[in-house]
């Protein structure tokens, strides 16, 4: 301690400023003892335990202050540390022959050939949105924008992953109506298309709304910028909006539970300036070429403490600051203030020296604050000064690598599933009321058109965009190659509760299916958990099967994890919702002929089946719908026949003979089959096809390409994996089945596109006939019906 | 012949249009910068879609001040063409260069959507490429485009020809329930009165492209393109 009590002045980046900012030196031995505020009940509402405490005491050798306090908590929260996930989610496989980057920047990066490359990631803004939806959802869109963009990639699309609970209370109501304008607003005006995701209801996301936000960009092979502080003597640039006293402990606030106080939290949550946001990118992206970047971060979570502290960690140096430099939109803002601030629309540049005034005036161009703050150091330290003062000296590796790493308690979570055989002797239904059940289904809020969200969202703007929302996955064209990219995003709590292993390693081939059917080839992938406590044991063993699920297919389709986000404590007064794993799958398109969407095109195609349907009502859709159960195991995933389903489905694209395709999952075969009939949304192939819904004449044997002695109620509504519907000229349905065969696939064929009925059959019985348009519009105007209801 | 796309910070169809003028119908394009006070040698200067300053306030307010606004005035005023796109088309009447102004979509939310219009009057340089009533398809992307103006200038407009689009069902008949966001007179885009200033609501650029779903909005380039390539070959 002792050489520390000189202060070392000479290296202190602030040498010459002195007498601008009137610097005094205090004895550095004075910021170790300005400690008379940290007592008990302090450390406490920091969220920090007894343990953490005395960790952080151990780590520096002496009782740390306010300031030193605050930036522990933030660093070692739940959001910043993933302190009782990293054990778990070293698991995951992230190594890949695209990879060009894995976990640990602020998002992932693949190889997409011919040069580019594509950067995305996807994050939870979970316990804002519930607090304030608008700017919650908004500054999750913010956030996972500039994680994109920090990486050199302008961002090109958008797609989000939304869970409430039912719209018929008023409360949800005001959740989902906030939630998506906060994201309408903020990716309109800055510019990238919001093309996709999904949207639940179920009640366990009541007071628990999931607001998961992923972002994809492009950025050419050898001009991906990083997040760290190389180089010492560089300069440390802070760019972007002023800081103000928003957002302070939202990570922290992220990080617990919520309780009746919940709403005296709205200060927490961040305000969001989706123009200042478009300035940065353009200044951003126009700096980066200049080639005086060496590194660079987006404030999101903890603000300047997390993008110095990280940047300075990964690198192995040091960072100073001098907080006065920063541009404040408030007065008398505290250095505790200034560095836990997570003010939006900021980034830390790290510069060689010399060229901070080239850089300067690009952000000045375009009207954003750009200071040089501090200095890379070789201390391996950050250390805060403000007006010259010392407040906060704390070693890079003690916030970062060594915070703490929990395996906390697990325990299994024991169920006795009903039997399929129980559940069919339940649950099962009568011919004559499938078309009672079919309606209430096509029209529940979980299968209902999601329009009236996606209208709200530019889902053009850049012109890249070639399957609009409404089809499996969304795709992008890259105008810079000859190449498009899917997404996907797919989640499904219910069987994540019921079983979590088997409900991940079901979301992992759904997501990959989806890209599938749309053409492409899956590649990567990013995932957001979303969890109850990580405190209840039940939880923690969820989490750890889920991870383990995950990895498991994740290996099996080669698709591995490239980055994503932790958002645990997701429970309200003790409610917690179900396990919610979210999968943001990528995928390439090679040729753009091969793009594919889930609409029947042209009458007289042939409709086929790919998979077989089984008895596998567990979990469906249906018995939560319309028997208002949560029961039964979740269907088993085959990952070998899952393979060969995808393959056969994918060679028949690359083939050309598929005019349609389509996965067959929530609400089963009939509600698959309906929504191709009347997705129209979805293709961008020809103007004429997006105004009018398609009818088809389904004929189901069900001897033929299901499970023999199959229920009635699982052959319509079950949803049995591995299954893909196809629609082909009658002259090349041939060519599918002998594809089909070569893979062992099971290939029905079921009906014919045209007409302007859905008419289905069932052993030559026909159980649903319906005007086509009438469905479509039944479909189509069922939210947009329940949102403006008052 | 040269196409100038203007860039306000804000500005975020800037891109795209460059790309359709430049890569689609391939003409000379270049940008222009919001601070810039000339507009070169352009023939023809493009206003985008966007949020020129964030529009925070009403849209367009604040970029009818801006320095490359007084430099299109002046140009406007020699003849030049002016084509604005969406925001474009708030500026252009926030400016001034085209009467009446764009209120919030009558049911207050954001709009993506394709939506039908009639081509109202094929006369002028924008729109040669089209039959007169034809119906095409373009995409609408907003929630201000609620055009409204007064009963003597919607007359005027009428009168002189100047409304050039109208929302429509696909059959072309135009009705309120086939207009968006309340339009009076169901407008879409309208021409000042020397007619060679068009603000429309619609996203020309965004269907230029088969592979975009279809090539309806390209004959707006196409037109002008043609158009001046015709005025050089007379000089």
């Amino acid at each position: 301690m002792k050489e520390k009590d000189s202060h070392p002045k000479r290296d202190c980046f602030l040498d010459g400023l002195e007498a601008r900012y009137k610097v005094f030196y205090l004895p550095s031995s004075l910021v170790y003892k300005m400690t008379e505020q940290i007592n008990k009940e302090v450390v406490a509402s920091h969220g920090l335990t007894e343990e953490e405490f005395e960790r952080i005491k151990t780590l520096l050798g002496r009782t740390p202050n306010i300031t030193e306090l605050g930036i522990f908590s933030v660093m070692w929260s739940e959001h910043c540390s993933y302190k009782s996930s990293r054990v778990h989610l070293k698991r995951l496989p992230t190594k890949g022959d695209l990879v060009v980057q894995g976990p640990g920047e602020n998002a992932g990066i693949i190889d997409i050939g011919e040069d580019w490359s594509v950067a995305f990631k996807i994050e939870s803004h979970n316990h804002p949105s519930f607090i304030e939806p608008y700017q919650g959802a908004a500054t999750g869109v913010g956030g996972i924008l500039r994680d994109i963009f920090t990486m050199g990639a302008r961002p090109l699309a958008i797609l989000d992953s939304l869970r409430f609970g039912s719209v018929s209370k008023p409360l949800n109501k005001r959740l989902v109506s906030g939630v998506v304008k906060g994201i309408s607003d903020y990716g309109n005006s800055f510019g990238c298309p919001t093309i996709g995701g999904e949207t639940v209801f179920a009640d366990c996301y009541s007071n628990n709304p999931l607001v998961n936000v992923f972002a994809l960009g492009l950025v050419r092979r050898d001009q991906i910028f990083l997040a760290k502080a190389g180089g010492i003597g560089n300069s440390v640039i802070y760019v972007g909006a002023k800081t103000g006293r928003d957002g302070i402990h939202g990570a922290t606030m992220a990080s617990a539970e919520f309780d009746e106080s919940t709403s005296e939290k709205r200060p927490t949550v961040q305000v969001g300036d989706p123009f200042y946001e478009k300035l940065l990118l353009e200044a951003c992206l126009e700096a980066m070429r200049t080639g005086a970047i060496v590194g660079i971060q987006d404030m999101g979570a903890a603000g300047l403490t997390s993008s110095s502290c990280e940047m300075g960690a990964r690198a192995g140096t040091g960072i100073d600051l001098e907080l006065s430099l920063v541009p404040q939109r408030e007065t008398g803002m505290n250095a505790y203030e200034i560095m836990l601030s997570e003010s939006q629309e900021r980034m830390l540049i790290v510069a060689e020296p010399g060229r901070e005034r080239e850089l300067i005036e690009i952000f000045n161009k375009w009207e954003l604050d750009a200071v040089v703050i501090g200095k890379v150091t070789s201390s391996g330290h950050l250390r805060v000064f403000h007006h010259g003062q010392l407040v906060a000296d704390i070693p890079n590796d003690a916030l970062t690598n060594q915070a703490p790493a929990y395996n906390r308690p697990m325990k299994e979570v024991e169920r006795q599933h009903p039997s399929s055989e129980e559940l069919r002797s339940s649950f099962n239904l009568e011919k004559e009321s499938v078309s009672e059940v079919f309606h209430r289904l096509i029209r529940s809020f979980n299968l209902c058109s999601r329009r009236w969200i996606y209208q709200q969202y530019d889902h053009m703007v850049r012109t890249n965009t070639v399957v609009l929302p409404g089809s499996d996955a969304a795709v992008i064209r890259l105008k810079e190659t000859r190449k498009a990219v899917a997404m996907t995003l797919d989640g499904n709590g219910r069987y994540c509760h019921l079983n979590p292993k088997e409900g991940a390693k079901l979301i992992i081939a759904e997501a990959c299916r989806n890209l599938v059917v749309s053409g492409a080839r899956p590649v990567a992938a990013t995932n957001c958990l979303n969890f109850a406590s990580p405190e209840r044991p039940e939880v923690m063993w969820s989490f750890s099967q889920i991870i383990d699920g995950m990895s498991e297919a994740c290996k099996a389709f080669n698709t591995p994890i490239t980055g994503g986000n932790v958002s645990f404590y997701n429970e309200t007064e003790g409610q917690g919702i179900y396990p919610t794993p979210i999968i943001g799958m990528v995928g390439i398109v090679d040729e753009i002929k091969h793009l594919t969407t889930c609409g029947f095109k042209q009458s007289g195609d042939l409709i086929l089946v790919l998979g077989q349907t089984r008895e596998d009502l567990g979990g469906s859709e249906y018995l939560a719908e319309i028997h208002g159960k949560v029961v039964g195991d979740a269907p088993r995933l085959d990952i070998e026949k899952e393979k060969a389903v995808q393959k056969s489905c994918l060679e028949a694209i690359q083939s050309g003979l598929v005019t349609s395709a389509h996965d067959v999952s929530d609400g089963g075969l009939l509600v698959a089959l309906a929504e191709s009939a009347i997705a129209i949304q979805g293709s961008t192939q020809a103007a004429a096809q997006r105004t009018k819904p398609l009818g088809a004449k389904i004929d189901l044997n069900l001897e033929k390409g299901f499970e023999s002695g199959i229920s009635l109620a699982a052959a319509l509504f079950g949803e049995s994996p591995s299954r893909i519907i196809l629609t082909v000229k009658e002259a090349m349905a041939e060519k599918i089945e002998e594809i089909a065969q070569k893979y062992s696939v099971v290939c029905t064929r079921i009906g014919t596109v045209g007409g302007s009925e859905f008419i289905v059959s069932v052993d030559g019985q026909v159980v649903l006939k319906e005007p086509v348009l009438q469905l479509y519009n039944s479909w189509l105007t069922r939210l947009d019906e329940a949102l403006s209801e008052q | 012949m040269k196409f100038g796309v203007v860039i306000f910070p804000g500005s975020n169809c800037d891109h795209d249009t460059y790309h359709v003028v430049s890569k689609v119908i391939g003409q000379p394009v270049q940008f222009i910068w919001h601070r810039s006070t000339s507009l070169d040698d352009c023939d023809v200067v493009i206003l985008p879609g966007g949020f020129s300053y964030g529009d925070y306030l009403r849209c367009g307010a604040i970029a009818r001040f801006s320095p490359v606004m007084q430099a299109i005035k002046e140009f406007a005023a020699r003849g030049g063409f002016v084509l604005g796109i969406c925001n474009g088309f708030q500026i252009l009447c926030e400016s001034g260069l085209l009467p009446g102004v764009l209120l919030r979509n009558k049911d207050l939310r954001f709009i993506c959507d394709f939506v039908s219009l009639r081509v109202e009057d094929n006369s002028s340089a924008f729109v040669g490429q089209y039959n007169k009533h034809q119906i095409i398809q373009l995409p609408i992307a907003h929630a201000e485009g609620n055009y409204f103006c007064t009963n003597d200038e919607l007359t005027e407009l009428e009168r002189e020809n100047r409304i050039v689009f109208r929302y429509c069902s696909e059959e072309g008949l135009v009705s309120s329930q086939f207009n968006p966001n309340g339009s009076i007179s169901s407008i879409a885009g309208i021409l000042n009165k020397e007619k060679n200033v068009l603000g429309i609501m619609p996203h020309p650029e965004r269907i230029s492209e088969d592979l975009l779903g279809g090539t309806d909005g390209r004959k707006l380039f196409s037109s002008l393109s043609l158009h001046i390539a015709g005025l050089e070959k007379l000089r």
